[in-house]
């Protein structure tokens, strides 16, 4: 497939581009941006006037469900959904049943992802067996299988020598460690944010402490260590200061944050919302505010949709017996698009957050638009008022807060390594 | 988002009953006042009146408990509706129904009322989100949430001794972070407009900010209880030792048991209560449990004339059911339009 796109504008942070130009590809690969050589011929044109070019959004963290959960969604309706936001690669964690911790598990996904055609999925393998925080998974098989890091998953490592270990031993494969900040100890049943919010509602409450406390252990393993690290979806103003300073002082870490924890506060569990029932908690408007202030002066670099889909069972039951997480693979560009109209970053800069900033994270060739990079787009229109309802989702997963909220910005292209992937009909 | 009080159905009148927190203060006075009827009723020698016949009032107990469903029977039974008790601990959720099997199980029998106790918070209003129009759902304590009847006996209670309640202070002591109960009383008394509540514990039983509820906190006994006019003991759960809360009983006692000296502090005409069932010894003195200011057996009389104010005012859907007892035989009260049509908006939205 050979396609010419005109009168779009191509914003593409990685390369300070945002103009208006023509883009050309062929055999998958961007070919070129501004005047093409005269005998380019396209099997298809696409008119982008008033739309936005971008790279294909690079989502740090989704749950497909599969293999192990299928009931709650799989990878072709996942990626499929992706798709439909803009998101053409996904990096998925190893919380899978079986959990990806030997290299087969990492190829069924890939392969499943490659037989669907939607996106690309990057896999995370699991730190320690069977994600137990006992014995190191086997990280140099993980590695040749395509996983670009390891990861517990959200099961706190308690023994702190097991992580250290684990770092050393990730280092030495050159694996980058993701790292979920919740102490187990502290956190102790909890079910949201300790606080205001569930003292009223006598809900067991997860102090901010149990982040913090971790980061503060991670950061010393970290730097004792030397491992290339991560921390995954930060909820703490405090624990985004910690990493501020420790980036100061020369830690080879970077830091994420999902896009509902820039919105939503402790305040939307409300009366047992159970759609706000989210792991990590959310945290108070400070800390809301705090993670905005991290993203603005790039601390957080980038904003991940921590994608959970669920089906309807796991949300119908009183608040604590809920399954957590939200379905937001649609909801990703939106709400980091109205960053950008609330001024808290400029548009490129927020596409950034979406596209090389998650890729560089991840070390791979993905989230720019640079001539010979994989065709991986995403093109919006951003001034499409739309509303998310039941019939807009394509995602399996119809839990989110978000649901009939109106949204401005909406994604009318995805092209994944030249192909045309997704396209919004009328 | 839609902003409601799911309490409410659509006209503005009680449906349900889930929490204190959000009611008026005249509602509150108007079920004190309906249970001050009712509470002549359950000193007669014919114990019933007829407000409720032909509904069905399911007691629906996901947690052990034998007072406060007890009361529930006898209030539901004194107010002639027939009475289901359901044990679900022991039947459905141990065979993998959901809650909501469950729930749709037994609206299917036609039951106009399900009194709902559950470990976990939360639970009432969730049932009272699913049930069918005509249900009407009461809340008989949700894990850590709130215990709505039974802090209106307690406000009941302290009506009886204290008549007013604007210069009341009154200390809640022990094991707040656990308990529901405080918090339907904090709810209730803050309401009811007292001069000062205070919650006395140890810093690992009191839950965090909880002075956004409107309290002062105390951790030394003696010092909290000074001036109170009304004491409320709670219960210290033996499992609370496992953990790492509480060093022992001993020390607990030795520092929030309440003996008749620390007794001496509070106002001379204080009364001391306790939900119940007390723990002699551990966090009260028999002495005090069995001595005169103690109204702790009178709270349980009370549950019974509360629990049918609470009942007979959220069936009929209005808090104005006639004051006066009625003699057998006279007519069912009337339905409300919704309820007749079963039309009524389930999400009981304000409009």
């Amino acid at each position: 497939m050979r396609l010419r796109i005109i009168n779009g504008r191509i914003i593409d942070p990685a390369n300070s581009i945002d103009s208006v130009q023509e883009i050309c590809i062929a055999d998958g690969h961007i070919q070129s941006i501004g005047a093409a050589s005269r005998d380019f011929t396209a099997d298809r044109e696409i008119d982008a006037t008033n739309l936005i070019i971008c790279p294909g959004l690079v989502d740090l963290s989704a749950r497909l469900r599969e293999p192990g959960y299928e009931h709650k969604a799989t990878i072709a309706s996942e990626t499929r959904a992706a798709a439909s936001g803009g998101i053409t690669t996904l990096c998925c964690p190893p919380d899978t049943d079986p959990i990806i911790d030997t290299p087969a598990v990492a190829a069924l996904i890939r392969s499943r992802a490659e037989a669907a055609g939607y996106a690309r999925i990057v896999p995370l393998g699991a730190l320690t067996q069977g994600l137990k925080g006992e014995r190191l998974s086997e990280m140099a098989a993980l590695k040749e299988a395509g996983c670009i890091g390891v990861n517990n998953a959200s099961r706190h490592i308690t023994n702190a020598h097991v992580l250290r270990c684990a770092m050393e031993y990730a280092a030495t494969q050159n694996l980058t460690v993701f790292l979920n900040a919740e102490d187990y100890w502290l956190r102790n049943q909890g079910c949201m944010h300790e606080g205001m919010v569930s003292t009223r509602l006598g809900l067991p409450g997860i102090p901010e402490s149990a982040e913090v406390a971790s980061v503060a252990r991670d950061l010393v393993l970290i730097e004792q260590t030397g491992v290339r690290a991560h921390f995954c979806r930060l909820s703490t103003a405090r624990a985004a200061r910690m990493v501020a300073r420790a980036r100061y002082e020369g830690l080879p870490i970077s830091a994420d944050v999902s896009a509902h924890h820039l919105y939503l506060t402790e305040m939307d569990v409300g009366d047992f919302n159970s759609q706000c029932h989210i792991e990590p908690p959310l945290r108070t408007q400070r800390d809301r505010d705090g993670l905005r202030a991290s993203l603005a002066r790039g601390i957080v670099t980038a904003i991940c949709s921590d994608h959970q889909p669920h089906e309807p069972d796991a949300k119908l039951a009183p608040f604590s017996a809920t399954a957590p997480g939200i379905s937001a693979l649609e909801t990703l560009l939106p709400l980091t698009l109205r960053l950008a109209d609330e001024d808290l970053l400029s548009l490129s800069d927020a596409i950034a957050c979406l596209t090389h900033q998650p890729a560089k994270i991840l070390g791979i060739n993905a989230g720019t638009l640079s001539i010979g990079a994989p065709a991986d787009m995403c093109i919006f229109d951003p001034n499409h008022y739309w509303t998310i309802t039941e019939k807009t989702l394509l995602s399996r997963g119809r839990n989110t807060p978000f649901m009939g909220w109106e949204f401005k910005g909406r994604v009318t292209h995805t092209v994944m390594g030249g192909k045309v992937v997704y396209e919004l009909v009328g | 988002m839609k902003n409601y009080n799911i309490q409410f159905d659509k006209n503005g009148r009680l449906r349900h009953f889930l929490t204190i927190e959000g009611l008026k203060r005249q509602l509150l006075v108007d079920i004190l006042d309906t249970a001050e009827s009712f509470s002549g009723v359950t000193a007669q020698s014919i114990k019933k009146v007829p407000l409720l016949r032909g509904k069905t009032v399911v007691n629906l107990f996901f947690e052990p408990s034998t007072r406060t469903r007890t009361t529930f029977e006898l209030a539901a039974k004194r107010l002639s509706a027939d009475v289901l008790n359901i044990n679900v601990t022991a039947s459905a959720t141990t065979k993998g129904e959901t809650l909501l099997d469950t729930l749709h199980n037994l609206q299917a029998m036609h039951c106009d009322m399900f009194v709902v106790r559950h470990d976990r918070g939360g639970a009432a209003h969730f049932i009272a989100q699913h049930v069918a129009p005509h249900i009407s759902v009461i809340n008989a304590g949700d894990g850590r949430h709130a215990h709505p009847t039974q802090a209106m006996l307690d406000m009941f209670t302290i009506r009886r001794h204290k008549k007013e309640f604007a210069k009341l202070n009154v200390a809640i002591v022990g094991d707040i972070l656990h308990s529901r109960v405080a918090r339907s009383q904090i709810h209730a008394l803050t309401t009811l407009g007292v001069n000062e509540v205070r919650v006395i514990g140890p810093e690992t039983l009191i839950p965090c900010e909880v002075e956004t509820l409107g309290v002062h906190v105390y951790h030394d006994l003696r010092e909290g209880l000074r001036d109170v006019d009304v004491i409320i003991m709670l219960r210290l759960q033996h499992e609370r030792m496992k953990g790492a809360l509480l060093p022992s009983e001993h020390e607990y006692f030795r520092l929030y048991g309440l003996t008749e000296e620390k007794l001496a502090y509070a106002k001379p005409d204080v009364i001391v209560m306790h939900p119940g069932p007390i723990n002699r010894g551990v966090e009260i003195d028999s002495s005090v449990a069995d001595g005169p200011r103690s109204v702790i057996l009178e709270q349980v009389t009370h549950g019974i004339a509360v629990r049918m104010a609470i009942m007979s005012m959220v069936l009929s859907g209005s808090a104005s059911i006639p004051l006066s007892i009625r003699p057998p035989g006279m007519a069912e009260v009337p339905k409300t339009q919704e309820q007749l049509s079963g039309k009524a908006n389930s999400e009981g939205e304000i409009i």
